[in-house]
């Protein structure tokens, strides 16, 4: 099987077993809704306050839920007793990586566009104009979260306190994609053009170039028996 | 040698001392609280060479699968910790009769606190995994991915605007200020970085000598 059908097998793999079973699915929907709860009791009720703190909150909301939903990415092969077989898999191992990246981003793009459903309704967003920036902002960031989570995630499925562990590495490592779109996020909401967040979105390019390049050259030395 | 290096740290630190206080002049605005930054910056710079060290060393067991690079990256990672953690606290003793303020989210402040945070989970990872051979490549992938992030935290926090003195030894141009603060700094930051070299030996010998005491 050649590098890319391996990938896609893995992916597609995964994307089977989340569509038949919806494990990880329907817990994080159920999730975000008890996020829209936690936001609106935490921040009351005052329009203006609600919309100046809205990009951040968003984000939050999708970092949570990737933290939720990335964590899991290794663990339902133990759970499964799959783990061995996926790492007897022929071939270059960052292929399984890739399948990983590629079933998580479908997964959380799915999350995302919830929530962002979610919060159009209920904090009374107007995305309008906003709409084809904040797509391309919210996939380059989701990509850079995915790409670093997903390995992180392979790191930490073998160490103790792994739920612990997950979020605390993963967090400060991204700390310039949460700066990045957060901002992005709140300019284009205000009614900016995508060029206006140029630098930002470029930082966000630079950021998932630099963390898929590294993490498959390392997924290797991590999946190492 | 190590031992040497130990009396060569402590006559530099001891000169560095000497030099904070008795040559270096007494700053016009801010008082002897100035003084302060003839630890604060060597600390900074120090835990810089010790994450570059740390990014190096993770490379160097990545490829040739020596455990000695593993445990210089492992000294080097918390002895770089305790230098930063100890800026921080400088930089904080400093900045509330300078700034009037403890802390502020100014873009130099923020990117040394989020290195802090990012090694400190660094140590964690190490602290979780007991199989030395596993801690070593789970710690190498992670040193490898730090070290690349810092570009980014960098320009990342660099679009606030920053209250932060700008930089006064490596900046464009040169130092400009008068020998009379160039010599201390400098004597401080030789003292520092010999500092950490020494401990970093020490504690790579310790890990050594606790491997060898497992196997």
């Amino acid at each position: 099987m050649s590098y890319a059908r391996r990938a896609l097998a893995v992916a597609w793999k995964d994307l089977a077993v989340e569509r038949r079973s919806k494990e990880t699915l329907n817990a994080l929907v159920f999730f975000s809704l008890l996020l829209l709860f936690v936001f609106q009791f935490t921040l009351g009720g005052d329009r203006e306050r609600l919309a100046a703190v809205l990009p951040g909150v968003l984000w939050l909301g999708f970092v949570l839920s990737a933290l939720l939903a990335l964590g899991r990415t290794f663990l339902v092969e133990r759970e499964h007793d799959c783990w061995e077989g996926l790492l007897l898999a022929p071939g270059d191992k960052s292929a399984i990586y890739l399948g990983k990246l590629a079933g998580n981003l479908a997964l959380m793009l799915v999350v995302e566009a919830l929530v962002l459903g979610l919060f159009v309704v209920f904090f009374d967003i107007d995305l309008g104009r906003a709409l084809p920036g904040l797509l391309v902002v919210v996939l380059l960031g989701t990509l850079g979260l995915a790409a670093v989570g997903t390995l992180f995630a392979a790191m930490t499925a073998n160490v103790r306190a792994r739920e612990l562990l997950f979020p605390v590495l993963l967090l400060p490592v991204q700390i310039p994609v949460l700066l990045a779109t957060v901002k992005a996020t709140e300019a284009l909401l205000l009614g900016e053009p995508l060029g206006a967040v140029g630098h930002w979105v470029k930082l966000l390019l630079a950021a998932d170039v630099v963390y898929v390049v590294v993490s498959l050259l390392t997924f290797d030395v991590v999946l190492e028996a | 040698m190590v031992k040497t290096l130990g009396w060569l740290t402590a006559a530099a630190l001891a000169a560095g001392l000497v030099m904070a206080f008795g040559v270096a002049p007494r700053e016009v605005t801010q008082g002897n609280v100035q003084r302060i930054m003839y630890v604060h910056v060597p600390l900074i710079l120090a835990s810089y060479v010790a994450f570059v060290v740390l990014a190096v060393a993770s490379l160097v067991y990545l490829v040739r699968r020596d455990l000695a690079a593993d445990r210089v990256a492992h000294a080097s990672g918390e002895v770089g910790v305790m230098f930063v953690g100890l800026g921080i606290a400088t930089g904080s003793i400093w900045g509330k009769p300078t700034w009037g303020t403890w802390w502020t989210w100014d873009a130099r402040l923020t990117s040394v606190a989020i290195l802090f945070v990012m090694y400190l989970g660094y140590l964690l990872l190490r602290g979780t995994i007991d199989d030395p051979e596993r801690a070593a490549r789970y710690c190498a992938v992670l040193g490898i991915v730090a070290a690349l992030d810092i570009p980014l935290v960098h320009f990342s926090v660099y679009w606030w605007r920053t209250l932060h003195q700008p930089p006064s030894l490596m900046k464009p141009g040169g130092f400009t200020g008068s020998s009379s603060i160039l010599w201390p700094l400098l004597v401080n930051l030789l003292a520092f970085i010999l500092l950490y070299v020494y401990f970093v030996a020490r504690r790579a010998r310790l890990l050594r000598a606790q491997a060898e005491a497992i196997a």
